[in-house]
């Protein structure tokens, strides 16, 4: 009996693994940076470029930060629902426009809507190197004290919004 | 065009022969533009190093080697042309010039991107079974085949023959190959 037993437990535990190996996404390379402070930078605004923004501006509410270019094609697939989510008022998105032209971004803006609270500009990408943004676009929630909770990398779906940024942000908020 | 056709093949010949109906105008343009070509055709030359400090650049590849590229996994810093390399590898050079360690350079790199980020990743609780599984695997096969050899040696039993059973093989053996052959 063992003998045919033990091959058959052999190949139940091998398929487990693959069968778990085919759900993962290789793309989706957990950022250590979450429960880590959200690196402090201090950026340009895209609208006004005279005005400079600091991250610590932020401290003592819950944000997101958006990582967005106008080059980037899946950036226009999430755009709409970051305008909707903006509207709602549920949640401040702070846009990072990655490696893009002033102008450009800001005709793209115009033609898409502007979801942002306040956009800021990293034109060489290195405050992108220190939120370890590898794929444009991507979103943190950063917590009232300045924590990243959350990065989605990639474009926010309907679903990652509902199941996973929305219900952290709220319980987000109600902590002091 | 019985002329043109006679030397269809010679680019050269050919030259000549619309030379001779270039008006002399053309010709001194002709000339003026070959005689302002030369210098830049003598004074090209090999293409300058992109790096002003080939030291730095050394120390640049030799660390991005060994880092991944995120954006084309499976490619290596060094050898990948994706724009996030660009940036990391220009990162790094400006740290090598800031007098960082190649350590100081790692942890850098592994603090924004996990270790996913290192070819060579360090031995930890949640890389245990990545360093030790192969050999785990190794030595549970080769502990399992010798059990087995093992067992069936038991399991073979020397059988000696009487007399008799040999006398009554070899003549079969025997008939066997008076059969045959």
């Amino acid at each position: 009996m063992m003998r045919y037993l033990l091959p058959l437990a052999a190949f139940m535990v091998l398929a487990v693994f693959l069968l778990v190996g085919l759900t993962l996404n290789p793309r989706q390379v957990p950022s250590p940076l979450i429960d880590k402070p959200a690196p402090a930078f201090q950026l340009q605004q895209l609208h006004e470029p005279e005005k400079v923004m600091a991250s610590e501006e932020n401290l003592g509410k819950v944000w997101l930060l958006n990582v967005w270019a106008s080059w980037c094609v899946a950036c226009r697939d999430e755009h709409p629902l970051l305008v909707q989510l903006a509207n709602s008022g549920i949640v401040p998105v702070y846009g990072l426009n990655y490696k893009d032209e002033r102008d450009v971004a800001l005709q793209w803006l115009r033609k898409f809507g502007d979801p942002y609270a306040i956009s800021i500009v990293d034109p060489d990408g290195r405050v992108g190197i220190d939120y370890g943004v590898y794929g444009v676009p991507e979103t943190y929630v950063i917590d009232k004290k300045g924590i990243i909770r959350h990065k989605q990398i990639g474009p926010v779906t309907v679903d990652s919004l509902e199941q996973t940024i929305i219900p952290l942000v709220i319980e987000l908020q109600r902590q002091t | 065009m019985n002329r043109f056709n006679l030397f269809k093949n010679d680019v050269l010949q050919q030259g000549f022969v619309v030379m001779h109906y270039l008006s002399k105008l053309n010709c001194l343009v002709a000339l003026l533009f070959i005689v302002l070509m030369v210098p830049t055709l003598s004074w090209s030359k090999e293409a300058l190093p992109l790096a002003e400090d080939p030291e730095v650049e050394a120390r640049m590849l030799k660390l991005t080697e060994n880092l991944r590229c995120l954006v084309c996994q499976n490619e290596t810093i060094a050898g990948s042309r994706a724009d996030f390399s660009n940036d990391i590898r220009r990162e790094i050079r400006i740290q090598i010039k800031a007098n960082k360690s190649d350590q100081e350079i790692l942890d850098f790199m592994v603090e924004r991107y996990g270790d996913f980020v290192l070819y060579d990743p360090p031995v930890k609780a949640t890389t245990l079974f990545l360093w030790f599984g192969p050999l785990a695997l190794f030595v549970v096969g080769v502990g399992t085949l010798i059990i087995y050899l093992r067992r069936r040696r038991i399991q073979i039993e020397e059988v000696s023959l009487s007399a008799a059973q040999r006398k009554q093989a070899e003549a079969l053996l025997d008939g066997n190959k008076g059969n045959k052959v």
